[in-house]
């Protein structure tokens, strides 16, 4: 097995039998890592001293015995907006070019209590904010199924790199699609947790109330296995959930004879042929697994972009007031007072998306807007919502495409935002409803490009999620 | 329009953004097209739902609270090393009065 096809399971099998050492192993996949990112550019930067300390960990818990814990030897990568102590954390933003993080994010000290070895930090849109990871202020990322198209966003490095195989698995955030949308692109499995499942301490905020981490990898179980390791409550974020986190590998048991789906009709209405069609096998491949399919109406879902970028840059326009110059950020360097210092660093320093979001953001929430805009939107988030609860009084779990479309070329829809905001239709309702919601490898277009279905189910049972997306996977995706 | 530059300058200052003149003129265009498909929102009919802020969802009620004791935050010289003007122990910044 090359280095570009390990899996959790493998890197413990090779510890074990003792063909490398986890130092041995970090090395290696620090080098292999190094050559190939510039075909792709989803490594901003790596921290090879603290990869090979967390191998070296490894290593000494195996020589005296110890568990050396379940993602022992790892080589993991980690989107840039998830703080990393005294690595640079930049946000794919020009604000953050030389940010050296104070602290870890909870999911990094859990990935690396568990002997995860991070390699480095991911490409991603300009403080997760985008859908083809062009938005980052170091250049976009290529795809590495197909060079000349984007690999979706905004955690287009943490997709990138576990398609490439310059990591094992990787943790990215989702606010509306940010981890399914990627997964979809590049082929790879993407996980987005119930909202709170994954604390969220030490992930640069972005919109608070949609906000997740959660993780990518090259199979269904080595997702939930990351999963499982960074889950749980976390009492330095308060909206983190105290449900006991489930041991997901004894859900995943291939059996999903009689599991109810959902097909929601607003989902299949002019869906590009292609992906459709594969998505519409990947649903016979289901059936064929003993799941009773029917059609359902989520009657919400036509309102679901506009009321989704209401609040996401409401929340963004608040939470992004802190990039002022003052405490993390370069500072504009001509500025007589401090007015003109916030605006002219805060202007120099943002890229296109950020003050497009920060401006429709302050415009729903500002005097005289506020209840058209902020709290009309608050109010379709619970139908949305509601709309899921009544579907789950129904059906085990929900199936739908990931996109409408699969990778698009580099530029393409540059220019246009609506429509690029538009193409996160699919993904955005689940995030608005906080319920678990994946992508998992659906087949191939014509020209080789991946296609993802999207799985959802009620909160907290991402046990029913992996199942079923297990099972799928296990009985040969789109072609079982 | 929905909204016009003027409107953006005005929305540009509430926020501390610098705009130049380009830009001003196709943020205009940009969040116009926003604007006019958010209006669908209008279409729906949402007397008397509850607003959501927060994803809700069934759980036991638990305390978010915790013992209010003293305990060690994060080093000052710490908070201070990303500062781009750090200076006796504080964030230093332009005057912000005119004298």
């Amino acid at each position: 097995m090359g280095i570009s096809d390990l899996t959790i399971d493998s890197v413990l099998e090779g510890l074990r039998r003792r063909q490398f050492s986890a130092r041995e192993l970090a090395a290696e996949a620090l080098r292999f890592a190094e050559a190939g990112n510039p075909r792709t550019n989803a490594y901003l930067h790596f921290c090879p001293e603290r990869a090979i300390e967390a191998a070296r960990t490894v290593d000494e818990k195996l020589a005296r015995g110890e568990d050396p814990g379940p993602l022992a030897g790892v080589p993991v990568a980690v989107k840039d907006v998830i703080l990393t102590q005294g690595v640079r954390t930049t946000c794919g933003s020009k604000l953050l070019a030389n940010y050296i993080a104070p602290y870890d994010a909870t999911a990094v000290i859990r990935l690396e209590r568990a002997g995860g070895v991070i390699l480095g930090k991911t490409n991603c849109d300009e403080f997760a904010m985008g859908s083809s990871t062009e938005n980052s202020a170091f250049g976009p990322v290529r795809n590495p199924v197909a060079l000349d198209r984007v690999p979706g966003g905004s955690s287009g490095g943490s997709a990138a790199v576990v398609a490439q195989g310059t990591a094992v698995v990787s943790l990215g955030s989702d606010t509306g699609g940010s981890i399914r949308q990627p997964a979809s692109f590049c082929g790879v499995v993407g996980a987005t947790p119930t909202y709170g499942r994954v604390s969220r301490y030490g992930l640069t905020a972005f919109a608070s109330s949609l906000d997740h981490i959660g993780p990518f990898a090259r199979n269904v179980r080595d997702a939930a296995t990351l999963l499982e390791v960074v889950a749980g409550r976390d009492e330095m974020d308060s909206t983190s959930a105290f449900a006991p986190v489930p041991r997901y590998a004894e859900a995943m048991n291939g059996d999903v004879q009689g599991v109810k789906i959902g097909l929601p009709k607003e989902y299949f209405q002019g869906l590009e042929s292609e992906s459709g069609d594969l998505i519409s096998k990947g649903i016979e491949a289901l059936k064929k697994l003993g799941c009773q399919v029917r059609e359902i109406s989520l009657p919400a879902t036509d309102y679901a972009v506009a009321c989704y970028y209401i609040i996401c840059t409401a929340e963004a326009s608040s939470n992004l007031a802190r990039y002022d110059g003052v405490r993390y950020t370069s500072r504009s360097a001509e500025s007589a007072t401090l007015a003109d210092m916030y605006r002219n660093t805060r202007g120099e320093g943002f890229g296109a998306e950020c003050k497009r979001r920060i401006m429709l953001g302050t415009y729903v929430l500002s005097a005289g807007y506020y209840d058209a805009y902020y709290l009309k939107a608050q109010k379709v988030r619970a139908l949305i919502a509601r709309d899921f609860a009544a579907a789950f009084q129904e059906v085990d779990a929900i199936v739908t495409p990931v996109s409408p479309f699969p990778a698009f070329r580099l530029g393409e829809k540059l220019d246009d935002p609506l429509q690029m905001y538009l193409s996160d239709i699919y993904t955005i309702t689940g995030s608005l409803a906080g319920i678990p919601c994946m992508s998992v490898p659906c087949g191939t277009t014509a020209e080789g490009l991946p296609v993802g279905m999207q799985i959802l189910t009620r909160h907290f049972d991402e046990p029913g999620m992996f199942r079923l997306a297990e099972a799928f996977e296990r009985a040969g995706g789109a072609d079982g | 329009m929905k909204i016009t530059e003027q409107e953006v300058r005005y929305v540009a200052d509430l926020a501390n953004l610098k705009l130049t003149e380009e830009e001003a003129r196709r943020m205009a265009t940009d969040l116009d097209g926003i604007l006019t498909h958010i209006d669908k929102l209008n279409e729906l009919d949402t007397t008397g739902v509850e607003p959501m802020a927060q994803v809700l969802y069934e759980a036991e009620e638990t305390a978010t609270l915790r013992e209010d004791l003293e305990r060690r935050t994060m080093d000052p010289q710490a908070a201070l090393a990303n500062a781009p003007q750090p200076g006796a122990g504080h964030f230093k910044i332009p005057k912000v009065f005119e004298r």
